[in-house]
C-alpha cells in the first residue's frame, strides 16, 4: 500500500522533470544539481541513524556528531593545509563521537535519548568555545567529471559532475543496502534490533554488535560532517549543522528504515528546496526568504504526520539490552 | 534408548540474591532419552535449564556434556556442543522468515553472503526429517502459535542439537497440537537425541517421558519412572502434600440472571467477524464453561464483554443494566471481574508492586483515595491480606510483579479479582501457565466465589479444566455457540468432535439454527 504511493509520487516527480528537462535545459539542470548537493548530507546522516537503529539503537545525537566532525574535518584542513587529512580528522572525529555514544547508550545501558541529548550538548559546546575566526580552506574540494557519463542528457551533468563526497554517498547507500539484506552481519544486525533476545539466544553478541554498529555509524556521521565544511560550504560556523541530523532522522523513517528509501526520501527533500528557491530566485513567488529557509522543517513535520503509524520501526528499538 | 550419557549435572548450585534457585541438584541423561523436569512453578526448573544452556553461570557444580567438564560461557559454547533450547516465550524474529529465524546466528554463506537458496533447502529437507510441517518462506509473525513452536525446534535441530531442551513446550498449544508434538518428540528421542522436556502437565509427564525428575523449592526430591508412578504420587511429589486433582464442589444451584447477552457480534484485530450473533446467559452460583479450540473467538467474546473490544448486540445487560458500548471501566464498575488470557500483557503491570497490582482497577475507589491522595496504609493492609489468603509466595508486598512466577503472578491476578466481590467473573485461562498445586488452589476460589453467589463465565482451552468445573458447557466453533451441553458428566469426545468443527448429534441444531 505505501509501498504504492511512493512509487506513484516517484513516477509524477520523474515525469514532472521531464517535462521541465524540456522547456528549460539549464534551470532544470541547476535545480536538480542543487537538490542533490542539499540531500546529500541528509542522506549519509540517515544513513547513521538508519544503521544505529536497525541495530536496536536512536540515535538523536546525529546533530552533535555531524557538527563536531564538520568543525574538526575543518580546522584539521585549515591547520594541516589538507583537505585529505581534514577528511580523516572529520571521519576520525566521528567514529570517536559514536563510540562516546555507544559507551553511554550500549555499555552503560544509559537512555538513548540522554544519551544522545548528551552528545549533542557536548559538541555544541565544544565546538562553540574552540572556534577561531578567520580560518580557511587550503583549496576547495575537487569537482570529478566521470567521463562518458557526464555527457548524457540531464542526468550527466546531475549525477556525474560531482564531489568526491557525492560519489561516497551513493556508494554508502548501496552498499548499505546490500549489506543489511543480504549479508549476514545485515542479518544479525536487524535480529538484534527487532528481537535481541532473540539473537542473544542464537549464539549472537547482542551488546558487541550494537557497540560496534553504532561507532561505525559514527565514522558515517564523520563523512556527512566533512562533507558539510569541507565540500558543501567550505567554511565552518557555530552551530552551522542546523538541525540536520534531525532532519535525517525524520528521512530515515520517511523511508522506512530501507537505505534506498531514505536516498529516495532525502532527494524529494531537496527537490523541494530547491525548486523553491528557484522559484524566489526568479521572482515567480515573491515570499520573504525566512519562509524558504523553513521549507525544510515544515516538510519534515508534516511528513512524519504523514508516515506515522504507516511504517513499522525495528521492534527493538530504543531499548537497552537486559537479560531477563 | 542407549547406554551413552551425554548429559552429566552433578551438585549445581545457583544463588540469586535473597533465593537458592537450585541447590546441588544431579541429573544425568543418556541418548536418545526422554527425560521430563517435573516441577512447580519457582522450584526451579527453569533455572536448572538455563544453566546447561549456558544462559546462567552456576556458583557450584559441575556439568559434563558428552563426558566432558564443562564451564559455559554463553548459549554459543552450549549451542556448539550440541546443547539446543526450545524456549518458553519464542525466541523468534517476527518479521523474519521461517529460514531466516531457523539459520540466524548458523547462516550459511559464501563470503560474507548468506545463501538463501541452500538455507530455505536445508529447512525444507530438516522440517520433513522430523514430520514437521512449515513454509521455510512464510515470515514468522504470519504463523500460528504451533507452527511458531516448530520453527523454533527446527532451530534447534538445524544446529544439530543432541540434547534438546524443551522449556513447557505444550503450554501454549491446543489439545491436538500437543498430541502431535509428543509424537514429534518420540521421533527425535528414537532418532538419537535426548529430550529434557520441562512440563507441570503430568499425563504429559506419563504419556512420553522415560524418566522423571521432580524438583521442589531448587532441589530434586525425587527420580521415577512412568511405570513407577501415577499422576497422584507425581503431584504429591511435586507440591510436598497430597493434591486433588479432579476438582471436588457440590451441585449448583443457579438463581437470577446476571449476565444475558442476545445477539453479540464483535470483529477481531484485523476487521474480520470474529463472534457472530452469540447468545448467552449465566445465572449466580452457576459456571459457564466455553470450550473449543483456541483462535474459535473465545478472546474476542471475553474482550467484547469486558468492554475492551467494540462490538455490537441486541441485549447485552449485566444485573439487568445496560453494557452495550460501556467502557471497560463501567463495566468493571458493574460488578465484574476479569481474569484475562494473558496475565503479563493485560492483568498486570509488571513494573509495579505487589500492593499496586492488587488495586490497579480499584485504586480511586474511595478505600483507597481521598481528594487524589492515595491511601497507601490501605492499599498495603489489603495486599498483605490477600497475599495471605491468596498463598502468593513472595519477599513482600512491595516486590515488583514481574519478578514472580506464573503461578504467583496469576494468584495476584485472581486474588484482585475476587477481592472485590464480583458479581460476574470473566475467567479467560484462568490456570494457564500455573503449577499443579496453583491449580487446585485457583479451582477452589473460582468454585467458592460461585458458591457464594457470583456468576462465572469460564474459558479454557484446557478441556479437562472445563469439564471439571463448569456446570453448563458451550462449545465455540468459529465465532459461535455451536453447542450446550449440560450435567455432570458430558461427553467428552462428543466435545471434542464439537470443537473440531462436527455437528452435533443430540437436537441442537434446532434451537441454535
Amino acid at each position: 500500500m505505501r509501498a504504492r504511493w511512493a512509487w506513484t509520487l516517484t513516477v509524477i516527480i520523474l515525469v514532472g522533470i521531464m517535462f521541465s528537462y524540456t522547456q528549460d535545459e539549464l534551470r532544470t539542470t541547476s535545480v536538480l544539481s542543487f537538490s542533490l548537493r542539499y540531500a546529500i548530507p541528509l542522506i549519509i546522516a540517515a544513513m547513521v541513524g538508519l544503521v544505529c537503529e536497525r541495530s536496536g539503537v536512536i540515535n538523536i545525537g546525529i546533530e552533535g556528531q555531524l557538527l563536531m566532525s564538520a568543525f574538526a574535518g575543518f580546522f584539521g584542513a585549515a591547520a594541516t593545509g589538507s583537505l585529505i587529512i581534514g577528511t580523516l580528522f572529520g571521519i576520525g572525529t566521528g567514529l570517536i563521537m559514536g563510540a562516546v555514544f555507544a559507551t553511554g547508550a550500549v555499555a552503560w545501558k544509559m537512555d538513548q535519548i540522554i544519551s544522545g541529548t548528551i552528545i549533542n550538548i557536548i559538541a555544541t559546546g565544544l565546538t562553540s568555545f574552540f572556534y577561531a575566526q578567520g580560518q580557511v580552506l587550503p583549496a576547495s574540494t575537487p569537482v570529478v567529471a566521470i567521463p562518458y557519463l557526464k555527457d548524457l542528457p540531464l542526468v550527466g551533468p546531475v549525477l556525474f559532475n560531482n564531489g568526491l563526497f557525492t560519489y561516497a554517498a551513493i556508494i554508502i547507500v548501496i552498499f548499505l543496502q546490500i549489506m543489511l539484506f543480504l549479508t549476514i552481519w545485515g542479518l544479525r544486525t536487524r535480529a538484534v534490533g527487532e528481537n535481541p533476545s532473540a539473537a542473544d539466544t542464537s549464539g549472537i553478541n547482542v551488546q558487541r554488535t550494537r557497540f560496534i554498529n553504532v561507532t561505525l555509524a559514527g565514522g558515517l556521521a564523520g563523512v556527512a560532517g566533512a562533507y558539510l565544511s569541507l565540500e558543501a560550504a567550505g567554511t565552518f560556523e557555530r552551530g552551522f549543522t542546523a538541525g540536520r541530523g534531525f532532519t535525517a532522522l525524520a528521512i530515515m523513517i520517511f523511508g522506512a528504515w530501507n537505505p534506498v528509501g531514505a536516498f529516495a526520501a532525502a532527494l524529494f527533500f531537496g527537490l523541494t528546496q530547491g525548486v523553491a528557491s528557484q522559484l524566489q530566485a526568479d521572482e515567480v513567488v515573491d515570499i520573504p526568504p525566512q519562509f524558504i529557509n523553513m521549507l525544510p522543517y515544515v516538510l519534515t513535520i508534516v511528513l512524519l504526520a504523514v508516515v506515522a503509524g504507516r511504517v513499522r520501526p525495528p521492534a527493538a528499538v530504543g531499548k537497552p539490552y537486559e537479560k531477563d | 534408548m542407549d547406554d551413552e550419557l551425554v548429559l552429566e549435572v552433578t551438585g549445581l548450585t545457583k544463588r540469586f540474591p535473597g533465593v537458592i534457585a537450585n541447590e546441588d541438584v544431579s541429573l544425568t541423561v543418556h541418548k536418545g532419552e526422554i527425560v521430563a523436569l517435573l516441577g512447580e512453578n519457582g522450584a526451579g526448573k527453569s533455572t536448572l535449564v538455563k544453566m546447561i544452556y549456558g544462559l546462567y553461570r552456576p556458583d557450584e557444580g559441575e556439568i559434563r556434556i558428552k563426558g566432558e567438564s564443562v564451564r559455559l560461557n554463553g548459549p554459543r559454547e552450549a549451542i556448539r556442543r550440541g546443547v539446543g533450547m526450545v524456549h518458553q516465550h519464542f525466541q523468534l524474529v517476527p518479521v523474519f522468515t521461517v529460514a531466516e529465524n531457523v539459520i540466524l546466528g548458523d547462516e550459511p554463506r559464501k563470503l560474507s553472503f548468506i545463501e538463501r537458496r541452500k538455507a530455505v533447502k536445508e529447512v525444507t529437507a530438516l522440517a520433513a526429517k522430523h514430520g514437521m510441517a512449515v513454509d521455510p518462506k512464510a515470515l514468522v509473525r504470519d504463523l500460528p502459535v504451533g507452527a511458531q513452536q516448530r520453527v523454533e525446534i527446527l532451530k534447534a535441530l538445524y544446529r544439530q542439537a543432541d540434547i534438546l531442551i524443551m522449556d513447557e513446550p505444550t503450554a501454549v498449544l491446543t489439545p491436538q497440537e500437543t498430541d502431535e508434538l509428543l509424537k514429534v518428540m518420540k521421533g527425535f528421542a528414537a532418532s538419537g537425541v535426548a529430550v529434557i522436556f520441562i512440563t507441570h502437565k503430568l499425563r504429559e509427564v506419563l504419556a512420553i517421558a522415560d524418566k522423571i525428575e521432580v524438583l521442589r523449592g531448587g532441589k530434586v526430591v525425587g527420580t521415577t519412572t512412568p511405570s513407577e508412578t501415577d499422576q497422584g504420587k507425581l503431584a504429591q511429589m511435586m507440591v510436598g502434600r497430597s493434591v486433588l486433582l479432579s476438582v471436588d464442589k457440590s451441585v449448583a444451584s443457579p438463581k437470577e440472571i446476571v449476565l444475558d447477552v442476545v445477539g453479540l457480534s464483535s470483529d477481531n484485530d484485523i476487521g474480520l467477524p470474529a463472534i457472530r450473533n452469540v447468545d448467552l446467559r449465566v445465572r449466580s452460583g452457576e459456571i459457564v464453561g466455553i470450550a473449543g479450540v483456541e483462535g474459535n473467538g473465545q478472546r474476542e467474546l471475553v474482550e467484547a464483554l469486558t468492554g475492551i473490544r467494540k462490538s455490537t448486540a441486541t441485549k447485552f445487560t449485566i444485573n439487568d443494566e445496560n453494557a452495550i458500548g460501556a467502557s471497560p471501566h463501567k463495566i468493571h464498575g458493574m460488578h465484574v471481574g476479569h481474569v484475562p488470557e494473558d496475565r503479563e500483557k493485560d492483568g498486570l503491570v509488571g513494573q509495579y508492586s505487589i500492593a499496586n497490582n492488587m488495586v490497579l482497577n480499584r485504586f480511586d475507589e474511595p478505600e483507597f483515595s481521598r481528594r487524589g491522595i492515595r491511601n497507601m496504609d490501605a492499599v498495603n493492609s489489603l495486599a498483605t491480606k490477600l497475599v495471605k489468603d491468596f498463598d502468593v509466595r513472595t519477599p513482600s508486598i512491595k516486590t515488583p510483579a514481574n519478578s514472580l512466577s506464573g503461578g504467583n503472578k496469576q494468584k495476584v491476578v485472581i486474588a484482585r479479582e475476587l477481592s472485590a466481590n464480583p458479581s460476574l467473573l470473566v475467567a479467560s485461562q484462568p490456570t494457564r501457565g500455573v503449577d499443579v498445586g496453583s491449580i487446585e488452589f485457583i479451582h477452589s476460589q473460582i468454585i467458592s466465589a460461585r458458591d457464594s453467589g457470583a456468576a462465572v463465565l469460564l474459558v479454557s482451552a484446557e478441556l479437562d479444566e472445563v469439564l471439571g468445573l463448569s456446570d453448563r458447557i458451550l462449545v465455540m466453533y468459529d465465532g459461535q455457540i455451536v453447542a450446550e451441553l449440560e450435567g455432570a458428566n458430558p461427553d467428552r469426545a462428543e466435545i471434542g468432535r464439537l470443537m473440531a468443527g462436527g455437528h452435533a448429534v443430540v437436537a441442537e441444531d434446532s434451537s441454535h439454527g
